[in-house]
């Protein structure tokens, strides 16, 4: 091994169709889409659906081919090339990019913890047909943000039925809507087994659409990110199967590293997408204010000493160190995985600096580009708008940086809470 | 393919600088600062480890394994022992590897086999000028040709160990006005060296204002001879440099601040259970992290040979921040203790504000 930037070239061509998607396909509804917030993107989602479908199929088919865990030798870029998609598609517009048809984070959760039943079961459906599907994860509760061990919808195991009977409520669940009413998709649930128990009690369930006592309340209307889908679920006595409970009977019953633990691993895989997310959008505002201040004749001197520096060019260079930085550490976060090294540490340290940065990066842009800025005219102010929400989601910023701190500190959530 | 992990050489070298800045240099860098001098057997063990020599052509005798991500790699963990200490190892560099980029071969054989010895070779290098709102790109020193020789006019300030050096690499405009570097010897006619520099940090360091009055060097004392260098290059590894430096500073602070906040009591319980704390500490360990992945990209770029000036200035902007921002952290984690000098962190933040001012320090 050696220290490396370089980006294979395979992936700097998919970087360039995806490119084009941004271009032709994001950019030019964006607006539209913010203004109309409920509306679907559906060019994006019939020109994307075939490509997501037919990767997961291929995963699949991996699967299917034998040990789908089995390591291939040396490291696989399979998550670089998520991250420079998800980049490029932010680039193009974040809130279409959430509405991508496929598993998502709910499977993902499958794909990490799941039997290879339940994965042939239940992700079949993200590979095949001329209809797309949608997965999502609910897990957010009105009394449960960061402190997901408060949970309170409930999973009761029925013996006589041989199902699982969930009650309760999830909010800003993204996708929800499209994955349960919008297509054949599916959810996945936490709830807890055991309110006494705390976190050791909670379990992730798999709830598909068209399950009876499962109604989709309200869709969020929000500040960015307007055309992705935020959905209220109720779930009233809702049956599912005695097999959707996720995960292997060790996870289950809550062991070993594949219970509640290992399945919030695999935030340690979805952090870094979403600094990714966070790095597309910064980097439209970035190059959208050069852009604009070239045209208004201030250039950036890189090299000039810091004196010879205007006050607009200091901050556009600060920002762009600033992106670069962030952009740095998500590839180091990725890069890990790809090697497939344990990266809770430094995917915490991605998430939270992406927040902070493209958040500031956006209201900086809008500010220095003053009236012209503020107006929605351009998609600039909209981009600051988006920026928000991945100081937010996946953990607050300041849930990553707690993260951070008991790493760099050795310290348990007990004692440093 | 993107990689993050160092070569097992280099991870082998880290290794060995890492010890020496522990066990030899952490220990007496409160006392070399209160004196302003770093013992010479501190200097020497340093010097030994041998990386200059890695740098040098086989053909003189050395590895001939000129790297930036190993100098990078080297320099940050040289300044998490100090970076007076680290500065005065490191300053021979500053002569040689300007000679192993662009030197002429009668320069090279002239001068690198002298950096193969087991003691330091004293060298040095003057770009700084004196005053406020100095510009590497507009040299005030000039060098003109006249009856054979090269002239040197201009005043230099902060040039490490000038009053020991055997020659120096000078910076001035030549008579095109383009900027090169010019091979000048101690004992040339013309050069004066001036008092001791006192400074804000670096105290160990002596640094010196040097004048140059009509000093005549030779006509092939040019680097590079007519074509001369590519000084732009040299700035880039200068910032590049300056930005491992600031990182190796910022680590050390972290962890200090680090380590006392797990057993600074108050309250009842470390300060690091703390919020406040805990978080600044994350804060602190993120942009030690961040600065350093700048400062490897950039010399990633320069080993590939292409322009790295945009990737070396904004990793000499973004360490500059971070380091001052860690530094000053560290100093808040320990209060009161902090400002006292008996602590390293004040030390520390003193020497960080230093990596904003200083330049022209192609050590990698």
């Amino acid at each position: 091994m050696a220290i490396s930037f370089e980006i294979p070239e395979n992936v700097k061509q998919q970087q360039d169709m995806v490119k084009m998607v941004a271009e032709h396909i994001m950019r030019p509804i964006s607006r539209e889409l913010d203004e109309n917030e409920h509306a679907r993107p559906l060019p994006f989602v019939e020109n994307m659906w075939p490509f997501m479908r037919d990767m997961q199929k291929r995963n699949l088919e991996k699967l299917d081919a034998g040990d789908g865990r089995k390591r291939r030798e040396g490291p696989g870029v399979a998550n670089l090339r998520l991250m420079m998609m998800i980049e490029m598609l932010s680039w193009g517009d974040a809130g279409i990019y959430l509405c991508l048809p496929g598993g998502a984070l709910g499977g993902a959760a499958i794909e990490a913890v799941g039997t290879p039943e339940q994965k042939k079961k239940y992700l079949g459906r993200f590979a095949e047909g001329d209809q797309a599907a949608w997965g999502a994860m609910a897990m957010t509760e009105p009394g449960a943000g960061s402190d997901t061990s408060s949970i309170q919808t409930t999973a009761v195991f029925d013996e006589a039925a041989q199902q699982w009977v969930i009650n309760g409520e999830k909010i800003f669940c993204t996708n929800g809507k499209l994955a349960l009413d919008e297509s054949n998709g599916l959810v996945v649930v936490w709830a807890t087994i055991d309110r006494e128990a705390g976190r050791a009690g909670m379990r992730p369930f798999i709830v598909e659409a068209g399950t009876p006592g499962v109604k989709v309340t309200k869709t969020e209307i929000k500040h960015g990110i307007r055309a992705s889908d935020t959905a209220a679920i109720v779930f009233e006595n809702a049956r599912i199967p005695a097999d959707a409970i996720l995960g292997s009977p060790e996870v289950q019953r809550g062991e070993g590293s594949g219970g509640f633990k290992g399945a919030m691993a695999t935030f340690d895989a979805t952090r870094p997408l979403v600094a990714a997310s966070a790095l597309g959008i910064g980097r439209a505002s970035l190059e959208f204010l050069i852009e604009k201040l070239k045209e208004n004749g201030v250039e950036i001197p890189y090299g000039a000493p810091y004196h010879q520096l205007s006050a607009i060019q200091r901050d556009v260079i600060e920002m762009e160190a600033e992106l670069r930085a962030t952009y740095l550490l998500t590839l180091r976060a990725i890069s890990m995985l790809d090697h497939g090294q344990h990266n809770s540490l430094e995917a915490s340290m991605a998430k939270a600096k992406a927040g902070k940065v493209v958040t500031r990066i956006g209201q900086k842009a809008v500010a220095l580009l003053g009236a012209a800025g503020y107006s929605r005219e351009w998609l600039l102010e909209k981009w600051m708008r988006d920026a928000k929400i991945n100081d937010l989601y996946e953990g607050t910023g300041q849930i990553n940086t707690l993260i951070v701190a008991r790493r760099v500190l050795g310290y348990s959530s007990r004692e440093l809470s | 393919m993107i990689s993050f992990t160092p070569t097992e050489e280099q991870q082998q070298l880290v290794e060995v600088i890492r010890r020496y800045a522990v066990s030899d240099v952490q220990p007496v860098a409160h006392e070399a600062d209160e004196h302003e001098r770093v013992p010479g057997d501190v200097v020497r063990t340093g010097w030994e480890i041998g990386l200059v020599p890695t740098a040098i052509p086989e053909a003189m005798g050395g590895l001939g394994e000129m790297s930036a991500i190993t100098n990078v790699l080297a320099a940050e963990e040289f300044a998490y022992g100090d970076l007076a200490t680290a500065l005065q190892v490191l300053a021979p560099a500053l002569f040689a590897y300007p000679l192993v980029l662009y030197g002429t071969e009668a320069q090279k054989q002239l001068y690198l086999p002298q950096f193969l010895d087991e003691r330091p070779a004293h060298f040095s290098a003057a770009l700084v000028e004196p005053g406020v709102f100095f510009d590497p790109h507009d040299l005030k020193t000039t060098a003109r040709v006249e009856g054979g020789k090269i002239l040197i006019n201009g005043v230099k300030s902060a040039v490490p160990l000038a009053a020991v050096a055997n020659a120096m690499l000078v910076y001035a405009r030549d008579d095109g006005g383009k900027a090169a570097a010019y091979i000048v010897e101690a004992d040339a006619h013309g050069v004066e060296i001036g008092a001791r520099e006192k400074l804000l940090g670096v105290r160990a360091l002596p640094t010196h204002r040097v004048t140059f009055k009509d000093a005549a060097v030779d006509l092939d004392c040019k680097l590079g001879g007519e074509t001369g260098a590519d000084v732009q290059a040299l700035l880039n590894r200068s910032w590049t440099a300056l930005a491992a430096l600031g990182v190796g500073v910022a680590r050390y602070a972290f962890e200090y601040a680090r380590d006392y906040a797990k057993q600074r009591v108050q309250f009842g319980v470390p300060i690091a259970q703390k919020q406040a704390i805990a978080f600044m500490l994350a804060e602190m360990a993120i942009e030690v992290d961040a600065a350093r992945l700048m400062v490897w990209e950039a010399a990633w770029k320069l080993d590939r040979g292409e322009d790295a000036t945009r990737e070396a200035y904004l990793a000499r902007q973004y360490s500059d921040k971070a380091a001052m921002f860690v530094t000053d952290a560290a100093v808040q984690v320990l209060g009161g203790y902090g400002f006292i000098r008996e602590y390293p962190v004040e030390r520390l933040l003193r020497n960080a504000r230093g990596l904003a001012t200083f330049d022209g320090l192609a050590i990698i």
